[in-house]
């Protein structure tokens, strides 16, 4: 899956959440009202812990076969070079690559103090197919996204149009806590995601990066 | 028993108290003085998991209001740092505050653990020191990352002591002393959550691996540090864990 340096993921995974203007811009005038106050003026990061990662061809798991999903489609960032208080005209020569990134969430509708469990659930984030080196990709910021839901076309986005393009997020984040190689950072999702349940074939296709699929099951151990 | 991780001499080596005071016992048999060595976070560290408001009195003294769910979130490996290390306080904050918690590490993986089952799974617990900076503090996603997940911002150690040598669930005393000065003082007893609900609320969602620590959250008392202050997090039969203030300049910012 990883055929440049540094050759593999350390394991952690980082991601960030209204970095698209469109996604923020989704939430209205609710950006500058209680509980918010205001847009965010520093990157809203969250973490993907260890048991969230899912081995390759394996299912994103729901815990009964009513409960949906959000597909969060995602650029990932690889780390190739430790990345701290970094300037953003040198942030791309810390990167390694890019993979796609299926983030899959519990719907929620608050972004104040979301609950972990919405994103840190079992088998929730799936990687692949596999690491793009930088070199081949021109502009990770114009990249099409493109989301398929057993076959069908579910969503179309792209990379672009962010508040903070790749190498200004990279050098941001960096400010604060030392990126490593291996790490993980995934750029942003697009709003409207769509919605999936047990059963379900999700592809993700990022020009240039191929195309990870993965699917939904329910987890065999939900009924205790 | 319980157990640190030094480097010394080239290698990083488990370590135990030694038979004199003020010494190390290495596992190679090498005896040390416990300043002559480097002190890491005492286990290898998986997921950190940190709990906010978990004291009634520290939510009151925040002005939050009582909680039906743990508030939780998630740290990176970067913010850890061991006992005697430093920690970066940079030169626009002007709130920074220690956070002493006590620190549990799982053992044995947890998925889907019932309270009732919810100790086996606890290999020991080591002492945390959970630094926030609240100037960076914004609404969205909290406790945001810039504030709660900065390098060195999670100090852990000296030690991890096994369950077994301490009272299930723990009842310990805990105070963080600032230049010698006693500023915070809480017991694990007044845990909002406890150790068994959290075990089993965590795994009910996320599999805890051995390795995984949950930092079960301060009590009222913290207060901003400076540059230079030196800063000792004690819990009884745990440990005594040591850290100090440092500026830009130590880091060339």
């Amino acid at each position: 899956m990883f055929d440049v340096p540094p050759w593999r993921l350390s394991g952690p995974v980082y991601g960030v959440l209204m970095n698209h203007r469109a996604a923020l811009a989704a939430l209205g005038d609710a950006v500058t009202q209680p509980p918010y106050k205001a847009a965010p003026k520093g990157v809203v990061l969250y973490v993907k812990p260890r048991n969230t990662l899912i081995a390759p061809g394996g299912a994103a798991l729901v815990d009964a076969a009513t409960q949906r999903l959000e597909v969060g489609a995602a650029l990932g960032i690889v780390i190739g070079r430790t990345a701290c208080g970094i300037a953003e005209k040198d942030a791309m020569d810390c990167i390694a690559g890019y993979v796609i990134v299926a983030d899959f969430s519990v719907p929620h509708d608050t972004w104040f103090r979301p609950a972990i469990r919405f994103k840190a659930r079992d088998a929730s984030c799936a990687i692949g197919p596999r690491v793009v080196a930088r070199e081949a990709i021109a502009d990770p910021d114009a990249l099409e996204v493109r989301v398929f839901v057993d076959g069908k076309l579910a969503q179309v986005t792209g990379t672009g149009d962010t508040l903070r393009p790749v190498a200004r997020l990279v050098a941001d984040v960096s400010e604060f806590m030392t990126l490593a190689p291996g790490d993980l950072l995934l750029a942003g999702v697009a709003p409207g995601a769509p919605r999936v349940g047990a059963g379900a074939e999700v592809a993700i296709e990022i020009e240039g990066l191929g195309r990870l699929d993965t699917r939904v099951v329910v987890n065999p151990e939900a009924a205790r | 028993m319980k157990r640190a991780r030094v480097a010394f001499a080239g290698r990083v080596h488990e370590a135990t108290p030694g038979a004199a005071e003020g010494t190390l016992r290495l596992a190679d048999g090498q005896s040390v003085a416990e300043d002559a060595v480097v002190w890491l976070p005492p286990f290898e560290v998986g997921t950190i998991v940190a709990l906010g408001l978990n004291y009634a009195d520290h939510a009151k003294e925040l002005a939050f209001k009582a909680q039906d769910e743990p508030l939780v979130f998630l740290k990176g490996p970067g913010s850890l740092i061991g006992h005697r290390g430093q920690t970066r306080r940079p030169a626009d904050a002007t709130f920074m505050h220690y956070e002493c918690e006590l620190a549990v590490v799982i053992g044995k993986p947890a998925r889907k653990v019932a309270r009732a089952d919810a100790m086996a799974h606890v290999a020991g617990y080591t002492v945390a020191n959970d630094y926030a900076i609240r100037d960076y503090l914004e609404n969205w996603y909290r406790p945001n990352l810039r504030v709660k997940n900065r390098d060195g911002g999670t100090v852990l150690g000296p030690w991890l002591v096994d369950a077994v040598d301490i009272e299930s669930p723990p009842q310990l005393a805990l105070r963080t002393f600032v230049n010698g000065r006693l500023a915070q003082q809480g017991n694990t007893r007044d845990l909002v959550f406890d150790i068994p609900f959290l075990i089993e609320y965590l795994s009910e969602f996320m599999t805890l691996a051995p390795g995984d620590v949950i930092l079960t959250g301060t009590p009222e008392g913290v207060s901003n540090v400076t540059v230079g202050d030196e800063v000792v997090c004690e819990i009884e039969g745990i440990g005594r864990l040591a850290n100090t203030i440092v500026g830009d300049a130590t880091f060339g910012r």
